[in-house]
């Protein structure tokens, strides 16, 4: 089922052709196309400085980009359908003070929500219901700031279950989360995937999702490695990372026999430090 | 009680309570955004205004407010078209506001003595007309604050992903800069331009440590904020100085006294690390000799697991057993 080219059709969820994307004059995605249909749960793989991520907010919207992308057969410039979108953004960009995990999961409601008026019940509904999802319910009322790491992350996948999406995109919903909360998020993946959502997530690791991921999509320098490629087969980017530990990928036991062949085994040392691209 | 019934007392107050709710309730969303000396730096600019209304001889209020927010406007395009490149744009901006200011007032004339009751804030000069600026005014940042609450914490805690839903970015930071900058000039006669930013600051970092929760801090800043600027303007009337000092001495008084409450709230929510079950070793080790007591207030990470509570002292998670603990 892994790593298999997804047959051409017309209703993709998210389609993009031939998108480059240049931050600062340097160029981090180079001609990236790719394809993902409805209920598909596709993980996005590279190495760091791969630009993956970078991709990820393309496809998105949130930066300026050559080539064409579309969301739900709408080409990005006439997408308005915003609450069809479910994004979760790396942990380290929210400035929050003394907000709470509820305020926090509240703002998922605002696609939908009119100005100046205030949260009707189904608003408050979806809100409870998204804390339960992720078992937060009992810490609705905690500064998100005092919650730990892997709580954290969960606030923010609730907050992007509260908007009702049904294309999820996650950034490295994994990264510096514990055992526990890992296995909790699979869940509500695989829930999501139940009903039919759409999951899209930038990856380092597959993790607890190994079993749900339909597709990966490998990305090396800012291009999207053809179908097949390994992830971490071969040390594309790690040249301009100085500090990266060479030693925490076994590419022997990655390539020794693993039960995939084709994919890492999850590394013990994450750090949850941010993606530089 | 004699200072009530004087009418520019009436006025005095009730503009030092419009700024005294307006200015931490727009200041809780610059302080979200590590934004908090904007203000400042716009009462600098609104300096410049106040200097062509004394050198054209018209009112300084709707000179000053337009000017100001026209700066504040620019100031929000160039940085989010990432053209301001850190600090220094700004610091031109600003002190060139300061210095046209006192430059323009130097030709029309007046001194700096003039200027101060702009700048630091004065009891006597509020007239009806300003008072009628200061309240309209006044009533629309608090009507747009409230009622974008939502919306405007959504942007200044997250700015992708409120544009992943949707929301009009860039209008929503126009919006929250504009009305900052609308409160830094309504609060140039009764704080005055240089110290209104302490109080778009202060009572928010107060409502911080002794209120938990977005909205709840808003309304608590907006509390304090008019606890502040009414004694202030009061005190003000009793000392004979300029009210903007005496506000800004007591909302940071206030401040000073709500650390004790952070504290105890601290201990309240402190950060908890989930550990599964399992991961409870058997072994029953004595901790090293240990004359310290763990409790909630010790000052070590609680972990919580297995049904008790765990202190990690030096690397270690230490569980209380009868009279001594155990390494777990």
């Amino acid at each position: 089922m892994l790593l298999t080219e997804a047959p051409a059709s017309t209703d993709a969820v998210v389609e993009a052709a031939s998108v480059d994307v240049v931050l600062n004059g340097v160029p981090i995605v180079r001609g990236a196309s790719l394809e993902i249909r409805p209920g598909e749960m596709v993980a996005i793989l590279g190495n760091n400085g791969s630009g993956k991520t970078t991709l990820m907010r393309a496809l998105l919207g949130l930066i300026p980009h050559r080539g064409e992308i579309s969301l739900f057969g709408t080409p990005l410039d006439d997408f308005t359908d915003w609450s069809r979108l479910g994004y979760v953004p790396q942990r380290g960009g929210i400035l929050v003070q003394q907000a709470t995990a509820r305020e926090v999961v509240s703002s998922g409601r605002l696609g939908t929500r009119r100005p100046f008026l205030p949260a009707s019940a189904a608003d408050r509904k979806a809100v409870d219901a998204a804390l339960a999802e992720v078992g937060l319910a009992d810490r609705a009322g905690y500064p998100f700031v005092r919650l730990s790491g892997g709580q954290q992350q969960r606030v923010l996948i609730a907050r992007a279950l509260a908007t009702g999406a049904d294309l999820m995109v996650w950034d490295e919903p994994l990264a510096g989360v514990d055992r526990n909360t890992q296995e909790l998020l699979a869940g509500v993946a695989a829930r999501l995937k139940q009903r039919g959502a759409t999951i899209v997530m930038v990856l380092h690791e597959l993790g607890c999702f190994r079993p749900l991921i339909d597709r990966t999509i490998v990305l090396a320098d800012g291009r999207v490695m053809p179908p097949g490629y390994s992830h971490h087969e071969h040390d594309h980017g790690h040249e301009d990372e100085p500090g990266h530990d060479h030693s925490d990928h076994d590419h022997r036991a990655v390539h020794g026999g693993h039960e995939t062949g084709e994919l890492e085994r999850p590394r013990t040392t994450h750090t949850g430090l941010e993606e530089v691209s | 009680m004699d200072w009530f019934s004087l009418a520019f007392m009436q006025r005095a107050l009730l503009a030092a309570l419009i700024t005294g709710v307006t200015a931490p309730a727009i200041g809780t969303f610059l302080v979200q955004r590590r934004l908090s000396l904007l203000g400042d730096g716009l009462g600098h600019l609104a300096v410049a205004g106040v200097g062509l209304a004394l050198l054209t001889g018209t009112a300084p209020l709707p000179l000053a407010v337009a000017i100001c927010v026209a700066g504040s406007i620019g100031i929000e395009l160039l940085r989010e078209s990432g053209r301001a490149s850190g600090d220094v744009g700004l610091a031109i901006l600003f002190y060139g506001g300061l210095s046209a200011g006192l430059l323009l007032a130097g030709l029309a004339g007046q001194g700096t003595g003039t200027l101060s009751a702009y700048l630091f804030g004065s009891l006597l000069t509020i007239s009806a007309a300003d008072l009628w600026y200061i309240t309209i005014l006044g009533a629309i940042v608090l009507a747009v604050t409230i009622g974008l609450l939502p919306q405007l914490f959504a942007v200044s805690a997250d700015e992708p992903f409120a544009r992943s839903i949707g929301l009009r970015v860039r209008l929503l930071n126009v919006v929250v800069v504009s009305l900052a900058a609308v409160t830094v000039t309504v609060s140039m006669r009764t704080v005055g331009l240089l110290l209104v930013s302490a109080l778009m600051v202060v009572p928010v970092a107060t409502a911080n440590h002794v209120v938990v929760g977005f909205r709840n801090g808003l309304f608590a800043a907006m509390g304090l904020g008019a606890v502040a600027a009414l004694s202030g303007t009061v005190g003000s009337y009793y000392l004979n100085t300029a009210p903007g000092s005496l506000i800004v001495v007591i909302a940071i008084a206030v401040f000073a006294l709500s650390w004790p409450v952070s504290r105890a709230l601290q201990r309240r929510h402190r950060p908890v690390v989930e550990l599964p079950d399992d991961s409870a070793p058997a072994v029953h080790e004595l901790a090293e000799t240990h004359p310290h007591v763990h409790d909630a207030d010790c000052g070590h990470l609680a972990v919580e697991h297995a049904g008790h509570t765990d202190y990690i002292h030096d690397g270690h998670r230490h569980a209380a057993h009868e009279d001594h603990y155990d390494e777990h």
